[in-house]
């Protein structure tokens, strides 16, 4: 029998697997950030390892920067603690680095791709349960902790099992207007935030075929938000378009390229479970509670608890809406946002930047509302900066910020207050995650920038 | 790390479906750079009402925690974990838990304990009516007892192994160097490094 793409890419990086134990696991790219590795060099200090291949190893500065006055000290000292540890641990072990100011300093997830070190057939880790992103390029890409962090840089692998597999079919072609966000929440909405517990998903079909490269990352980055670690599509002339010409391409690209072409699922491989997912019937989708699975198409009204039937999602139904201070019936496109985010390794890429300002170029966002723009990285930054994006936000009445995963968690200060709502094109939508308090909205590039036009949540297609 | 065998404690009813990594501890708690002092984040949107389970005298000692399914969605942050071992809770049991924290937490001695939401149903019952029920999580006997209730749960033997003899990953990986060695001699030129920078 076949084998799935997964299992392919799995069996590849086996250093060693026994009856009843974990596969002992290579990894290819590690990805460091400044939340999650410094309990990890501690603990390499403190038993005298050394980081085992810093040259597969690379770091950038994103989770808690600021993104106004960048070149300034930063101004929380905690933060500036934590930032500054980074770059004396990577300074210590030998560890490329990309801060503040440098072209390369952005949201890791982002900044790999672009550095193409990102590519087909690898194992990708690092400590932030977004490195699915990368499955974008038929890899797997999965989240893990410090200590797991700890367990690579010391060892360039890690001991795992192999999760199951199961296809998401999305069949036909998504209308215009929808895009590859609504797919994915429309999916997460569909099987739940714990559906793809224990999985591997593989994103197939025509509907994911014809997504960019952007698409494929922001539908790959949110399968955790499934109860996915990884998920993957193969990749194919779109992948191999996108690297080529990337700083860390292969210099030998036709023989890249070959063996990338041998990694697909094949024809009469077996996934443990497949879904499949009507893309023509989709529409531009909103979360209207407080886990990324309680989305709706924006045409619908908030539900009621009654809508559910087990018992379970009643009550989360009716706890989300409370502290969503919605009222079920309520049309979502009447519902009045306070801040739109547009950003986050979901979408910060230079796509979702030009979508939004397509939206609002000549036009002045809504006067109830702010808008921040937070590129996924510097690199996308500058290149939006050469395409007069920058001024179309300005001249809306948008704030134009530097890179960093700012809003999306709420650990720099660009946060919500108690209360506050707000429309982001990031991936959770969870009780605070954006500032204590703060209710979320999740949404595509398009539809924040309509809703920022409007005042509500809206669609382009309302405008 | 700290051996695990057995726990005896009282139990904390967590009466929350997808409590979220956000919920356990908030991003703003994650800027230490030490793996101690977490409890104060812990749950801490949730402590500021004074009817919250662990502001309730007759919780306040408990060392089991029992919560609703999909616990440690989202974030992977070890924070999580940590936070919880911080406070003083030794085990935490659910009818379902997240990938990423359940791995964090057997890797770091927090044992994560899965039964059927409707056993999970009636301890938080037994707990409500009776917080001082005692609750023992065996890992060698692979049960959870209370009362005239006994459970038996699911953990490979591999870790189960590893968690009753407090060994960690890491040692245990690197007495397979030469297997590494090996795998790294036939790796494929193609892959990319990170060094030399290229630009």
């Amino acid at each position: 029998m076949g084998k799935t793409l997964a299992e392919k890419i799995w069996a590849e990086h086996i250093v060693r697997s026994a009856e009843g134990e974990p596969d002992l696991l290579y990894i290819d790219l590690h990805l460091i950030h400044e939340v999650t590795s410094p309990q990890a060099f501690d603990g390499l200090r403190l038993t005298g390892r050394k980081v085992r291949r810093p040259d597969l190893t690379i770091a950038t500065e994103d989770h808690n920067v600021p993104t106004l006055d960048i070149l300034k000290p930063i101004a929380d000292p905690v933060s500036k603690l934590q930032v500054d540890t980074l770059r004396n641990n990577c300074k210590e072990f030998g560890v490329r680095l990309h801060s503040l100011g440098d072209v390369d300093q952005g949201v890791v997830h982002v900044v790999g791709p672009q550095l193409g070190v990102t590519q087909p057939g690898m194992t990708i880790v690092c400590g932030d349960s977004h490195t699915s992103t990368h499955g974008a390029f038929g890899a797997i890409a999965f989240g893990i902790g410090t200590s797991e962090v700890e367990h690579v840089l010391a060892t360039q692998t890690l001991s795992s099992r192999r999760p199951k597999t199961m296809a998401i079919n999305v069949n036909g072609k998504l209308k215009p207007g929808v895009t590859a966000k609504d797919l994915i929440l429309a999916i997460i909405a569909k099987i739940g935030t714990g559906g793809g517990q224990g999985y591997i998903l593989e994103y197939r079909g025509e509907a994911i075929r014809e997504l960019s490269m952007e698409g494929r990352m922001t539908v790959c980055n949110m399968s955790i938000e499934a109860g996915a670690r990884a998920g993957l599509i193969a990749p194919d002339q779109k992948t191999f378009d996108y690297i080529k010409g990337k700083p860390h391409a292969p210099e030998d690209f036709e023989s890249a390229v070959a063996y990338w072409s041998t990694l697909f699922t094949d024809a009469d491989a077996k996934f443990d479970v497949e879904v499949e997912i009507d893309g023509d019937a989709l529409e531009p989708f909103v979360t209207w509670g407080t886990n990324p699975g309680q989305g709706l198409p924006l045409s619908a009204n908030v539900p009621s608890p009654s809508d559910f039937s087990s018992e379970t999602d009643q009550v989360a139904a009716k706890n989300a809406l409370e502290y969503m201070g919605l009222t079920p019936g309520t049309p979502l496109k009447e519902v009045k946002i306070d801040t739109v985010f547009l950003g986050s390794c979901t979408n910060g890429r230079i796509e979702d930047l030009r979508a939004a300002a397509d939206i609002v170029k000549g036009k002045k966002i809504a006067s109830t509302l702010r808008m921040l723009v937070v590129p996924g990285s510097e690199r996308v930054r500058q290149q939006a900066m050469s395409e007069g994006l920058d001024k179309v936000f300005a001249d809306a009445g948008a704030e134009w910020r530097n890179a960093g995963c700012s809003m999306c968690l709420g650990m720099n200060p660009d946060q919500l207050a108690v209360g506050e709502r707000s429309a982001s094109t990031s991936n959770r939508n969870f009780e605070g995650r954006q500032g204590k308090g703060g209710r979320t909205h999740l949404v595509s590039p398009q539809v924040a920038a309509a809703t920022a036009l409007r005042g509500t949540l809206s669609s382009p297609a309302d405008l | 790390m700290e051996k695990f065998i057995s726990h005896t404690g009282t139990g904390v009813p967590l009466r929350r479906s997808n409590v979220d990594t956000d919920q356990i501890i908030p991003a703003v708690y994650l800027k230490r750079v030490t793996r101690s002092g977490f409890e104060d984040g812990l749950f801490s949107a949730w402590r500021s009402d004074p009817e919250f389970v662990l502001n309730q005298e007759a919780f306040k000692k408990g060392t089991v925690l029992v919560a609703g399914p999909d616990f440690g969605t989202g974030s992977s942050r070890e924070h999580a974990v940590w936070a919880l071992q911080n406070y003083g809770f030794k085990a935490v049991i659910s009818s379902r838990f997240a990938d990423i924290f359940r791995g964090n937490s057997l890797k770091g001695g927090l044992l994560t304990v899965i039964i059927p939401q409707d056993e999970v149903e009636k301890l938080w019952a037994k707990i409500e009516s009776e917080p001082t029920t005692e609750i023992t999580v065996d890992l060698d006997s692979r049960t959870v007892t209370y009362a005239d209730v006994s459970l038996n749960f699911e953990l490979d033997d591999y870790t189960r192994w590893r968690l009753m003899e407090g060994l960690d990953d890491i040692g245990l990986t690197l007495a397979q160097s030469d297997s590494i060695d090996a795998f790294e001699s036939k790796r494929s030129t193609l892959k990319p490094a990170t060094l030399p920078i290229r630009a």
